[in-house]
């Protein structure tokens, strides 16, 4: 097979990038995206010149360190896989693909197909962690949780944290990513006692942070490699509606404000 | 010269670790303050010791070179973590815990150690519900295990088939807590490039800004590597590929004494390599053996499509050859079979690197629903990547190369020979001996970071005589300018071969001759092919671009050399074993049915192999007493 390919190419975050086509040939149906630009980049190599530079790691679709957007579609074109999971048989041979960064605000691009996620980590430590020290918890049994509700935690928590839903709403909101994790830790009886602060402090970090809110599109559902459904979305607004009645001060479930820590 | 001092505690088995850890000294609150400690690594070790240390109120400066630490290469493991629970009143217990990873080790571990493993074992199961886990749970919401790898008794516990993804980022989220609270400078994008020795003790570490280029030193107190292993040293393995041996080589060339390396785990159960362009194997969760059956054509002109041939003319390898333990033999021993049914001219699909696994039996007894929800994502994954749909045809499995038991030497306190620079998680060598069983890197990586070092480290802040020293000392500038001359040499070779295509041509010769199985002379030709390589990679590598910028390409240059180094020092190791054990397979040594055999009589020692500049390395021996479980052969026949 043989493509031709559309590259974004930048040299650092203020500088000007654009598209430059590349030729590939001697693509094999059996070789993965990534498979397939790693081919691109030798031969760039063997002309001298600088290979596009792009974010990969484990390659089988749980870092979530690729991240491309492929003819427009973060994680090209099939369902529920990541970048690195997509072979070049669902291609036809000869097309024309165009590769480019994840595109938002909060994301700057750092060189050719890389971009800056930091952002995502800095809404995680703004709160989406339980407050537990090491040693000394109570035996894994004592608290019981129901098969469907560790499930849907589940479901929540497979987030691989690549930032496609991002990529994919033209608000550059973080809202599903935001969902993911409040809802993971809002489900289990370990992460009620901050629940409140949590769902606070998250969005109020992802606000800061340049992501948009949410426009009720569904892009990020439909481009998810872990396939996470946007009715966690409608759990963190159900969240934050209870946050916000929580922390009013109106009778409540007698929560300890967040312990500080000296 | 290297000292090895394993400071085992003596006493009964039992109660050495609760005794070691009332006599080790404690550090003050408010001493901790003033404390600081380098942790390089934020996978399971690295993440869960990194947060604990923050909280235990020391200052903590985390290194890794992902964007994000949640990336650790600990988010791929599958299948689960063990734990001496005995939910299930199937028999299980420490003891059983204990024994099973001794023997399935080949009894190259340390007692004591191991021991230690098994009891915090069941803390961190209840750590990890603290932080929300969402574990498999049964209906009644009491927490699910299952039975995984070589051993009889069900105490894995699991979430799906993504346990290292939630154990990593639990870890992670306690790392964000710390991160916030201030405790802990988080430094993602560096990667190390040097250690900082002042005295003899490990005080710093030099490190590149990967988006930047910025060559700086960091000190400290005391340091701790948890990078994890080397299996990239064969190019195709399991791991990331950002994965690689440069933190602890470095630390090896500054006196760290390096334990086995030649005990290498390679996995039964990836799927086969495709072709010349191949980044990497993926690797097909070992629970797949709990259902799926081996075989291969009883005869290797047998050219028929497998659902062809009956079961007449079908070799079940492992059911034959281990009839006890069958298709869930442990690793080392179900790759070797594979791989001599693929000498002999069996193995199937492209280039016969391959055997099936076949589900077609069980899903006629138990439904085809009942494998599709056991193992859905599995079989998903294969068909991306193959094309086949192993609902219809069984499925091609091949070895690869996958986890490193060997790593830096340590002893009780996971402290390598040079003061102050701790090892955690698969970047030391301490509990696996010379083979590691399903689930239990997990449970090693946790033990480490949660439980065992922030303990023993605080014995060795207490008492260790450290003087403050400035980021600008004299050691850390000449570790910077070692740094420096060595980026710039990548730089200016300005050759015609890519690193990809050294590093590709070392992992061949690794795989061929210190892959699954050795012998002296295969060993012997590398240990001769390998300078050459090296030689022509300082001669003709190209690295494109400059030091001062975002520069994959040198990052990876960079490693590979460091590969072409560590290379040497893995076949001189399985060099000098002359026994089979675990990992190890010298041919040489087996017994008339291709069984291993170990020599305990010359052989029941640690190899820990000492630096020398531009000389064969010192090989250093640890005695293994085995006062608890007496060894015997290692039989799943």
């Amino acid at each position: 097979m043989k493509f031709t390919l559309n590259i974004w190419r930048q040299n650092g975050p203020d500088e000007r990038g654009r598209l430059i086509t590349y030729e590939a040939p001697d693509v094999s149906p059996g070789m993965s995206f990534l498979e397939m630009l790693d081919g691109v980049n030798q031969r760039l190599l063997g002309n001298g010149e600088e290979p596009v530079a792009f974010e990969q790691d484990c390659r089988e679709g749980i870092c979530g360190s690729c991240s491309l957007v492929i003819n427009g579609i973060p994680h090209g074109p099939d369902q529920g896989i990541t970048t690195c999971q997509l072979y070049m048989r669902r291609f036809s041979d000869g097309a024309s693909i165009t590769i480019e960064p994840w595109r938002a605000k909060a994301f700057p691009i750092l060189k050719d197909l890389v971009v800056d996620r930091s952002a995502l980590d800095r809404i995680m430590q703004a709160g989406g962690y339980i407050s537990v020290n090491t040693g000394g918890a109570v035996d894994g049994n004592v608290i019981l949780i129901g098969k469907d509700q560790a499930e849907t935690a589940m479901d929540a928590a497979s987030c691989i944290g690549c930032g496609a839903c991002v990529a994919a709403c033209k608000n550059a909101s973080a809202m599903l990513y935001v969902a993911a994790k409040v809802s993971h830790l809002a489900t289990l009886p370990q992460g009620r006692p901050e629940r409140a602060r949590r769902v606070s402090a998250m969005l109020e970090a992802m606000d800061r942070e340049g992501f948009g809110s949410c426009g009720n599109q569904y892009e990020c559902e439909a481009v998810c490699p872990k396939n996470i459904s946007t009715r966690f979305i409608a759990n963190l607004n159900h969240e934050y509606l209870r946050a916000g009645i929580v922390e009013s001060g109106l009778p409540s479930e007698p929560e300890s404000p967040h312990a500080e820590s000296s | 010269m290297t000292r090895l001092d394993s400071k085992i505690p003596s006493g009964p088995l039992e109660s050495k670790w609760d005794r070691h850890r009332f006599s080790e000294k404690l550090v003050s609150p408010n001493n901790k303050r003033k404390l600081s400690v380098i942790v390089v690594g934020t996978g399971l070790a690295g993440a869960s010791a990194a947060s604990t240390l923050g909280q235990l109120g020391y200052h903590v400066e985390c290194f890794c070179f992902h964007d994000s630490p949640r990336r650790a290469h600990s988010i791929a493991a599958q299948g689960g973590i063990n734990a001496a629970k005995n939910y299930q009143d199937d028999g299980d217990s420490v003891g059983r815990l204990f024994y099973d990873t001794i023997k399935g080790g080949d009894f190259r571990s340390r007692e004591a150690n191991v021991y230690r493993l098994a009891q915090v074992s069941t803390q961190i199961i209840d750590q990890c519900v603290a932080l929300g886990i969402p574990f498999a749970r049964e209906y009644g919401g009491q927490l699910a295990n299952r039975s995984f790898g070589g051993v009889q008794v069900s105490r894995t516990f699991y979430c799906r088939g993504q346990t290292g993804q939630q154990l990593l980022l639990g870890a992670y989220s306690a790392l964000c807590w710390q991160i916030e609270r201030g405790q802990v400078t988080m430094h993602p994008r560096t990667e190390l490039l040097d250690l900082i020795l002042v005295d003899g003790q490990a005080r710093g570490i030099v490190s590149r800004d990967l988006v930047t280029g910025r060559i700086s030193a960091h000190t400290a107190h005391a340091v701790v590597l948890a990078t994890g292993g080397y299996s990239n040293v064969y190019y195709l393995s399991t791991n990331a590929n950002g994965c690689n041996v440069t933190a602890t080589y470095r630390a090896w060339k500054h006196g760290a004494a390096f334990a086995n390396p030649c005990f290498t785990q390679i996995h039964p159960t990836a799927i086969p390599p495709g072709g010349a362009h191949q980044a990497k194997l993926t690797l097909m969760s070992e629970s797949l053996r709990n259902d799926g059956r081996l075989w291969v054509p009883k005869v290797s002109s047998d050219h028929r499509l497998p659902g062809d041939i009956p079961s007449i003319d079908r070799d079940y390898f492992l059911e034959r050859r281990y009839p006890r333990f069958g298709n869930l033999a442990p690793r080392d021993i179900a790759s070797r079979a594979v791989k001599v049914v693929c000498d002999e001219g069996r193995g199937v699909g492209p280039g016969g690197q391959g055997v099936y696994l076949d589900f077609s039996e069980v899903i006629e007894q138990q439904g085809l629903e009942v494998v599709r929800e056991r193992y859905g994502n599995l079989f998903d994954m294969y068909h991306r990547i193959t094309g086949e749909d192993a609902y219809q045809v069984p499925m091609r499995i091949y070895p690869a190369p996958h986890y490193t038991m060997g790593g830096l030497w340590v002893d009780y306190n996971l402290m390598s020979t040079v003061p102050g620079l701790f090892v955690i998680g698969e970047a030391n060598f301490a509990d696996h001996g010379a083979n590691r069983l399903g689930a239990s890197s997990l449970m090693q990586g946790l033990a480490d970071g949660y439980f065992i070092l922030p303990y023993t480290i605080g014995h060795y802040l207490a008492t260790a005589k450290l003087l403050s020293i400035p980021d600008d000392h004299v050691e850390a500038r000449e570790a910077i300018q070692r740094v420096e001359t060595r980026v710039n040499r990548l730089l200016t070779v300005k050759g015609r071969r890519t690193a990809a295509m050294f590093h590709r041509e070392l992992g061949t010769l690794l795989w061929n001759h210190c892959g699954m199985s050795r012998n002296e002379g295969g060993l012997t030709s590398a240990l001769q092919s390998i300078p050459k390589l090296r030689e022509e990679f300082w001669r003709d590598v190209m690295v494109p671009g400059s030091g001062s910028s975002f520069n994959q390409e040198l990052e990876y240059a960079g490693r590979v050399a460091d590969y072409l180094e560590f290379a040497e020092l893995l076949c001189h190791d399985a060099l000098h074993r002359h026994e089979s054990c675990g990992a190890h397979f010298r041919e040489e040594y087996q017994t008339e049915d291709g069984e291993p055999r170990r020599d305990d009589g010359r052989f029941a020692y640690v190899a820990a192999w000492q630096y020398r500049d531009g000389a064969v390395p010192v090989l250093h021996k640890e005695p293994l007493a085995f006062e608890f479980v007496p060894p015997t052969m290692r039989s799943y026949q």
